[in-house]
């Protein structure tokens, strides 16, 4: 009936390697100290074993150098542990410069991908190998997670706000993705796979899709439907500030507070556009809130990145 | 087998405790004294511990609030400002000063109790207390009153003229909560004293035995703290006085 | 003085009736009165658990719909969580034994303690209508804004339950607090109390520091799902990661509210089945307060996947790793307690050296989350799920088991069948073992937590688990039948069956209604089996 005992999800990621690493070094700790208490309660248990009914144990306060001893070796390595952990943490949540970016938004119960160049897919996720990709992710609804085991990454996917995830794919193949934040019905139907290609491949692949133009093509398009080019001239003369060059830069408000402009400051611009208003112009703009999918709001962001401007600043 | 061991087999080793006769009681017991409790000394202290405790347990109860507060006042300071404006400023401050009343008489009941003054004088002191709560609930719903006929009361009829609609409304939220819920103190607090009241009058209270009245001060006073906290942060912060 | 000889009046018969117990003020009556309402609800949530492990048999939905199915783990989580791992141990072991232990007559207020439970009762009521007329399915967490907005489910009737109930927690714990500070008997000093008092008291602090931020967080929950106020829901302009940092607050301390209690029983177990006093006394008084000060401070390990910022991480990294010392103390100070002491393998310790082990997996396990590169590939997958059962099922509930026979004759004045006893306690070993162990392997595989369908690959480890949970299932039930049995049929017990040292087990089994004819005066600290009087504290 069971042909195979797995013990460990394959590693197809860069990042599943260092993982790897650190989940055996926790292993061999957790069996080492397991083992170190383990014999000692049984040999303390058979060796002291009550001979008869009146005997009593001897009298022991305690050991000062011992309590210090058992204090300060596990705390070393704990310290360990934390900085170890810290190392494989920081590389997992600093995406490496121009890293390929790949667009998601989780519904329940659907994983959507948009990729740059306008292919769309939904609950797969076409990525090619050995380049490093990073998701920027968003939620329509409710808090969902998104997990590919096999690379040993995961964020949350959050309303109202972007998380982002990278990874770099070492082995060709299809490899789950799973939701993990519990997000109703059907949570454990809100799955997929990620197929991992040669480069060469994806490229025949984002090819052979449906072609309808570009994210920043589609968010160019939207730009104009929803009249935001009324106002946000390209000569800066217009009542709403210039945006070409605008992506990751820094913007100084009319509070006198700066932000930079990344594609969380974009997002909120557009649906709660009164929040952060830019020195020199006046709290005008409506609010899109309810008038853009989060698909849109991404091509938007895609395209107002496709106007120029400090495209590393906004980068996490 | 184990349940036929008895005490006697191990005369080795000795007992943690010394049972002695009990001392012979001074004197007769206070009437109020309750059978688990050794004098009234010790009574007295355990009722003041359990209500330090239980104000304890109120400050982090009040804090989830004060947190989500500061969290969405951080998020969008302007529109807070914006929001808090519409608070009737005149009405806090009379508010305030009303509550800092109440926690004088408050403080002269229990000093009343305590020095075993007249009956009449205690009770005098507490239906002052209480006078001064009722008034400052009145005052909070005439204030209720005025957001509710602005359309200000959070939820589908929610209308908002100012620049800053989202924030304003959860301004407003957190204002109804946290008045809400002090204010639910407020006629808990004003439940207690009349209990206290009537206590009072039945002559119970005097030099040896004024722990009730005590312990409901410190709610009291407690209640009038969370005020202190509320009103700045509410109706004060954000310039208020600059337009 | 004989102060043995079984009373002819005791608190079970000094007075008949339901009334006499519905309305009673005394603390043991009380106590029993919540063992057999934690009892009904872990049995409830042991049903749920049952059937959530027969769902899992294989991979697809087929025994119940994923529908039912996530109201099934919430309400287990719900009913396990708040109705009997937050209250097992104090409520019942803690109320009956904390007054006897420092020679006191009652709690401080002991009407309170009743009112006590009857809030718990209320809360179970509000909880078991919640389930009842439909259930409620956010999983026990209540994320927002799916508990707010998108669940169509009972949340508010649950989260009621919730509030209410956690008020029995904080009245609890206040009267542990004002106890332990103003009843202890003469020449009970601080050092000299036992360590189960030291580790209620530690779990009060919790209590009454934690409970009231759930609270208020669950009912901000119930005023946005209601009066859509916008608190947590970002369409209405919350902010759904302040709920997560809100309800951490309290919900990790309670970790530690159904640990340390467990650990205090320990204490007393170690010392007593070895007949020794406790190795470094104070370091084990100490490293209670220290896990549940620690304790606070970690609740952001939980949002290392939500985007809380890297330093965010890393501060509540390091401090997670902190609360590991303490605890680690305690296991070894346990082990070295034994060393050069009288050793019995009576059926309480048992369930102490099961403890040991079991809780230095499930602590170990609890590094892996902490270490910040590990946790974000174990978030929410089922190592959790293993690491969670781990301290509390292996910890909480031995400890609770083990503290239930070592004070069974105190509290009854029967013995239980010494031979059931052991049989049962290898049962839910193993049983406990077999459900636990495959799912830190199959959370490493990458299974998610809260699937009601699952990938093939993963069913041979659940086939496991569940068959383990069936063999832990019978376990649990075999004490519930001779427990019962002994009430009527068991041995008579003598005031002190263990020859063990604690003023429990100077006053008869059961004791009289008042502990104490007598005001003991304490002359030196608990567990004390050597002549020495002097008792220096290291």
């Amino acid at each position: 009936m069971f042909t195979n005992f797995p013990f460990f999800p394959e590693a197809a990621s860069e990042q599943a390697g260092q993982v790897d690493a650190l989940y055996f070094f926790l292993v061999a700790v957790t069996a080492f100290f397991m083992a170190l208490v383990g014999i000692l309660v049984v040999v303390f248990a058979i060796k002291f074993h009550r001979k008869h009914a009146d005997e009593v144990g001897v009298e022991i306060h305690g050991s000062l150098v011992l309590e210090l001893l058992w204090t300060f070796i596990p705390l070393g390595i704990t310290m360990v542990m934390f900085v170890w952990g810290a190392q494989v943490f920081f590389h997992m949540t600093r995406p490496p410069k121009g890293a390929m970016d790949i667009y998601i938004v989780g519904k329940q119960w659907m994983w959507k991908a948009q990729h740059m160049d306008g292919a769309r897919e939904i609950n797969e996720l076409h990525v090619p190998l050995g380049v490093p990709v990073k998701l920027t992710m968003g939620s329509e609804d409710v808090i969902h997670s998104f997990f590919i085991p096999d690379f040993r990454v995961k964020a949350d996917v959050i309303p109202g706000r972007y998380n982002t995830l990278w990874f770099t794919a070492t082995k060709p193949g299809r490899y789950h993705l799973f939701c993990t934040q519990y997000c109703g019905t059907k949570h454990s139907a809100m799955i997929g796979w990620v197929t991992v290609m040669e480069p060469s491949d994806y490229q025949a692949w984002l090819g052979g899709g449906p072609v309808n133009g570009s994210m920043a093509d589609n968010g160019a398009k939207l730009f104009q439907d929803l009249a935001c080019a009324t106002c946000h001239l390209e000569n800066g003369q217009g009542r709403a500030p210039s945006l070409k060059g605008v992506y990751g830069s820094t913007v100084t408000l009319t509070t006198g507070q700066t932000v930079t402009a990344d594609d969380a400051y974009v997002r909120e611009s557009i649906l709660n556009s009164q929040a952060k208003i830019v020195a020199g112009y006046q709290p005008i703009m409506p609010t899109f809130q309810g008038l853009v999918s989060e698909e849109q709001l991404l091509q938007l962001i895609a395209y107002v990145k496709s106007l120029g401007g400090n495209q590393q600043g906004a980068t996490k | 087998m184990r349940s036929a061991l008895s005490e006697q087999q191990f005369p080795q080793y000795p007992a943690p405790v010394a049972i002695q006769p009990a001392p012979a009681p001074e004197h007769a017991h206070h009437p109020w004294l309750q059978h688990h409790f050794d004098n009234m000394e010790q009574q007295a202290e355990a009722s003041t511990l359990g209500m330090w405790v239980f104000l304890s347990t109120e400050i982090l109860f009040f804090g989830g609030l004060f947190m989500a507060y500061l969290v969405y006042r951080h998020a969008s300071p302007e529109g807070f400002q914006e929001a808090s404006h519409e608070l009737n400023r005149f009405w806090g401050t009379t508010n305030t000063l009303v509550l800092i009343c109440s926690s004088l008489t408050m403080a002269l009941a229990v000093r009343a109790a305590q020095t075993g003054q007249s009956r009449k004088t205690q009770v005098g002191w507490l239906l002052g207390t209480m006078v001064f709560g009722v008034g400052f609930l009145g005052i909070k719903a005439i204030e209720y009153y005025d957001k509710f006929v602005h359309h200000h009361v959070p939820g589908p009829y929610f209308h908002w003229e100012g620049m800053y609609p989202k924030p304003a409304e959860q301004f407003y939220s957190l204002y109804f909560a946290m008045t809400g819920l002090h204010a639910l103190h407020m006629i808990i607090g004003l439940g207690i004293m009349a209990v206290i009241a009537v206590m009072a009058w039945r002559g119970i209270f005097d030099e040896e035995y004024y722990t009730p009245v005590e312990v409901a001060g410190l709610y009291w006073h407690f209640v009038d703290i969370v005020w202190i906290f509320l009103f700045p942060l509410l109706y004060l912060i954000g310039g208020h006085f600059k337009g | 003085m004989d102060t043995t000889a079984t009373p002819t009046l005791n608190y079970l018969n000094n007075g008949h009736g339901l009334k006499s117990w519905l309305l009673t003020r005394d603390h043991k009556r009380i106590a029993l009165l919540y063992l057999w309402s934690v009892t009904a609800f872990f049995f409830l949530g042991g049903f749920f658990a049952l059937m959530i492990r027969l769902e899992l048999l294989t991979p697809a939905s087929d025994l119940v719909q994923p529908d039912t199915y996530n109201k099934l783990f919430t309400m287990h989580g719900i009913v396990m969580v708040f109705f009997f791992l937050i209250p097992s141990i104090p409520a019942t072991l803690g109320n009956f034994l904390i007054p006897i232990m420092i020679g006191a007559k009652d709690l401080a207020f002991p009407r309170i303690n009743l009112l006590s439970w009857y809030i718990y009762i209320l809360g179970g009521l509000f909880t078991i209508t919640a389930a009842l007329t439909g259930g409620v399915d956010t999983g026990w967490t209540f994320y927002a804004p799916y508990s707010t907005t998108a669940s169509n489910s009972n949340v508010i009737l649950a989260g009621l339950g919730i509030f209410i109930t956690g008020f029995s927690s904080i009245l609890t714990g206040l009267n542990f607090i004002v106890t332990v500070h103003r009843m202890r008997a003469p020449g009970l000093t601080w050092f000299r109390l036992p360590l189960f008092v030291w580790s209620h008291y530690a779990t009060s602090l919790i209590m009454i520091l934690g409970t009231p931020v759930i609270a208020i967080t669950v009912l901000l929950v119930a005023v946005e799902r209601g009066l859509h106020l916008g608190i947590f829901d970002p369409a209405l302009g919350g902010d759904p990661v302040l709920f997560q940092h809100l309800f951490w607050f309290y919900s990790h301390p309670a970790v530690y509210i159904m640990i340390l209690p467990a650990m205090g029983v320990v204490s007393e177990l170690v010392q007593a089945f070895a007949r020794k006093n406790i190795f470094g006394y104070a370091f084990v008084a100490f490293s209670s307060l220290a896990i549940a000060i620690i304790g606070f401070l970690v609740w952001g390990h939980h949002l290392f996947v939500s985007g809380q910022s890297t330093y965010a991480g890393l501060v509540f990294s390091i401090i997670s790793m902190f609360v590991a010392i303490p605890s680690a103390v305690k296991v070894f100070n346990w082990t070295a307690t034994l060393y050069k002491g009288s050793v019995s393998w009576d059926s309480p310790m048992l369930y102490a050296f099961g403890f040991i082990g079991l809780f230095t997996i499930g602590g170990l396990t609890g590094l892996f989350l902490a270490t910040l590169g590990m946790d974000i590939h174990m978030h929410d997958t089922y190592f959790i799920i293993a690491h969670f059962h781990y301290v509390m099922v292996g910890g909480a509930i031995f400890g609770f088991l083990g503290g239930l026979h070592y004070w069974w004759p105190k509290i009854t004045g029967r013995m239980y069948p010494e031979g059931w006893a052991k049989f049962a306690c290898l049962n839910i070993f193993i049983g406990f073992n077999l459900t636990f162990g495959p799912q830190f392997i199959v959370g490493y595989l990458g299974m998610p937590r809260r699937y009601a369908m699952y990938a093939p690959e993963f069913q041979v480890w659940n086939v496991l688990s569940t068959a383990g949970a069936t063999i832990l299932g019978i376990g649990y039930l075999i004490p519930m039948v001779y427990f019962t049995w002994s009430i009527f049929k068991g041995e008579i017990a003598s005031a002190n069956p263990w020859g063990a040292r604690g003023l429990e087990w100077e006053i008869p089994s059961p004791p009289p209604t008042e502990n104490f004819l007598v005001t003991p005066i304490v002359t030196h600290g608990t567990h004390q089996y050597a002549p020495s009087h002097e008792v220096g504290i290291v």
